[in-house]
């Protein structure tokens, strides 16, 4: 207790820190900064977004096709997520328990999509279905529409959210080594029992971190999404599109109520992913980098 | 003895080293397909397409007046608000890194909310405030200076989304910096403005570079947040994601693919240039990320 205090005091004149006047006012301009970017917009969402009342609020998330919209953006997800989280599986397997040439190369292409304006994710999409290419009147002919409908929008989401998981996984599993794995093989184990029952076990807090972070993406990709969509009103529009949609239309409290939804979801993302970097810090690769 | 027991070492070029965990062909087989699938031949055709307008073409397309004002303002407005964020980033992560404070664990997890919070939000949500009636947009309106609907309001989103990319950048590689350095510099006379000015900067660099060129890659590319409070007034505010946006509803898909394929060959451009800085920096300094 003594040494702690002395200690505190001490520090208080260390050279190796500032005076404790300069350190409140550097505190202080970094704090101001943040809620004036970062907390003022998140405020701002939720109050227009209850700025008629919280009557007007909840008529708006009833609306008909809010509703298609909400329930749109959660299939998305669905699909794209998992999608993703079974490449993630793979592609860190194969890299983090194999040596083999060229595996540095993979690894940045993985993180390819993240260097790609999202508006130009969409646009690949458009020039390989759109009209004028090879497969969309090929498909069309099978009754297969992928540009303004549902596969084209998946498509584009799986796109901006393709290295999420991957880029989670690759480090922590490097980190672990093959030794589990090894381990479990020698003592009788198949591949499957080893990946079953030792290395998700290994690596679930790491895989839940990454889905955490490509869900919260998947549901709130615009750029896109808007690209591929069509914006066909009540059917291929999602959450953050129908927020545009009503936005330009000046029913801006609408266009909030919706998007205080997408906030909602955002700060729930951001207080799972604390948590897991609190409790689970060591079993996590890349908390503090993505 | 030990080569007796050992497997005769494989001669020549082998593409993948022996290892007992099975897996390995079905793994990356499946990797390399959904990779090619879902990014590559997409990318692919992106290419195509305009390598098929040939040099002339393309040249011409690209330097049509709208498109190069698009580039323009997509790229002036990413270089401020990367500067800006370099500064304030930077002193973001050393006050959460060095010192401690009531709410510290909670304004480090709000650095990540540009990351969770979807665009389209972030950007009605800045337009709200910056409108000349909003909270902000009130207090400059009666300066004479309009943010919201002018390249002010393109900085102030772009500065939104970047500012993750420059804190998370510097904060682990402020986290390694040894504290011995410091005490050295302090023993030898130094004081604390030339041990951080000559010390610890210096040492930062290669991160604050890299946060940089990340928080202008992002800006350069943005969208979402921005096309709201842009006004997109072509040559002025209109960003050159969204032209490739309006190019596409007007059908002009060569228009649109010359700006993707500009933009493209720009940030992958950047992305070297972040791995040169990384390489450098593990050279110099013996980390990087």
């Amino acid at each position: 207790m003594a040494t702690k205090l002395r200690a505190r005091r001490h520090r208080r004149v260390s050279p190796t820190s500032e005076s404790r006047p300069v350190q409140w006012l550097l505190i202080g301009i970094a704090l101001a900064f943040m809620a004036v970017i970062l907390l003022l917009p998140l405020y701002a969402v939720f109050h227009e977004a209850l700025i008629k009342g919280i009557g007007a609020f909840f008529a708006a998330l009833g609306e008909k096709d809010a509703q298609a919209a909400i329930r749109l953006t959660l299939l998305v997800a669905a699909i794209a997520v998992p999608l993703n989280v079974v490449f993630g599986l793979a592609a860190s397997w194969a890299i983090a328990k194999f040596e083999f040439k060229g595996k540095a190369f993979l690894i940045t292409l993985i993180d390819l999509p993240f260097s790609v304006s999202p508006v130009i994710s969409g646009l690949v999409y458009v020039l390989l279905f759109g009209a004028g290419s090879f497969l969309g009147p090929w498909l069309k002919s099978y009754g297969i529409e992928v540009l303004f409908a549902l596969p084209g929008i998946v498509l584009a989401t799986i796109f901006v959210t393709f290295p999420f998981v991957a880029r989670e996984l690759i480090p922590l599993m490097q980190d672990q080594g093959t030794g589990d794995e090894e381990a479990a093989l020698s003592l009788g184990a198949n591949g499957w029992q080893t990946f079953w029952r030792v290395t998700l076990p290994n690596i679930k807090w790491g895989l839940l971190y990454g889905v955490l972070l490509c869900n919260a993406r998947a549901m709130g990709e615009f750029g896109a999404v808007a690209v591929v969509s069509g914006k066909i009103r009540g059917q291929t529009t999602t959450m953050p599109l129908q927020v545009e949609m009503l936005y330009n239309e000046y029913n801006a409290a609408a266009a909030f109520a919706l998007a205080s939804l997408l906030a909602l979801l955002a700060l729930v993302t951001l207080v799972l992913k604390t948590a897991l970097e609190w409790r689970f810090g060591d079993e996590i690769a890349a908390a503090a980098k993505h | 003895m030990s080569a007796a027991v050992s497997p005769a070492p494989r001669r020549g070029w082998s593409f993948r080293r022996p290892s007992v965990i099975p897996g390995f062909g079905l793994t990356l087989g499946f990797t390399l397909t959904y990779f090619s699938l879902v990014i590559l031949i997409p990318l692919l055709a992106l290419a195509i397409r305009s390598a098929g307008l040939g040099p002339e073409g393309f040249w011409k397309a690209a330097t049509d007046p709208r498109v190069l004002g698009s580039l323009r303002v997509s790229f002036v407005t990413a270089l401020i608000a990367a500067g800006v964020n370099v500064v304030f980033g930077t002193l973001i992560a050393w006050v959460l890194v060095r010192y401690r404070f009531p709410g510290r664990r909670i304004f480090d997890a709000i650095i990540d909310l540009p990351f969770a919070l979807p665009t389209a939000v972030a950007g009605i949500a800045l337009t709200a405030i910056y409108a000349p009636n909003g909270t902000i947009g009130a207090l400059f309106a009666p300066l004479g200076w309009r943010i919201a609907y002018t390249p002010s309001g393109i900085v102030i989103a772009m500065i939104f989304i970047g500012l993750p990319f420059v804190v998370r950048t510097i904060q682990p590689i402020l986290e390694e910096v040894s504290h011995e350095v410091e005490e050295a510099s302090a023993t030898l006379g130094a004081s604390r403005f030339q041990t951080i000015t000559r010390i610890i900067l210096p040492s930062l660099t290669p991160a604050i570079l890299t946060g940089f060129a990340l928080a202008f890659a992002r800006g350069v590319g943005e969208y979402g947040s921005i096309i709201f409070i842009a006004g997109n007034i072509p040559f002025v505010s209109e960003i050159a994601p969204l032209l490739i946006y309006i190019r596409l509803q007007e059908f002009n898909y060569v228009g649109a693919t010359v700006i993707a394929t500009v933009m493209l060959l720009l940030s992958f451009a950047l992305l070297f240039i972040i791995n040169l800085i990384q390489a450098w920096s593990r050279r110099r300094y013996g980390y990087g990320n």
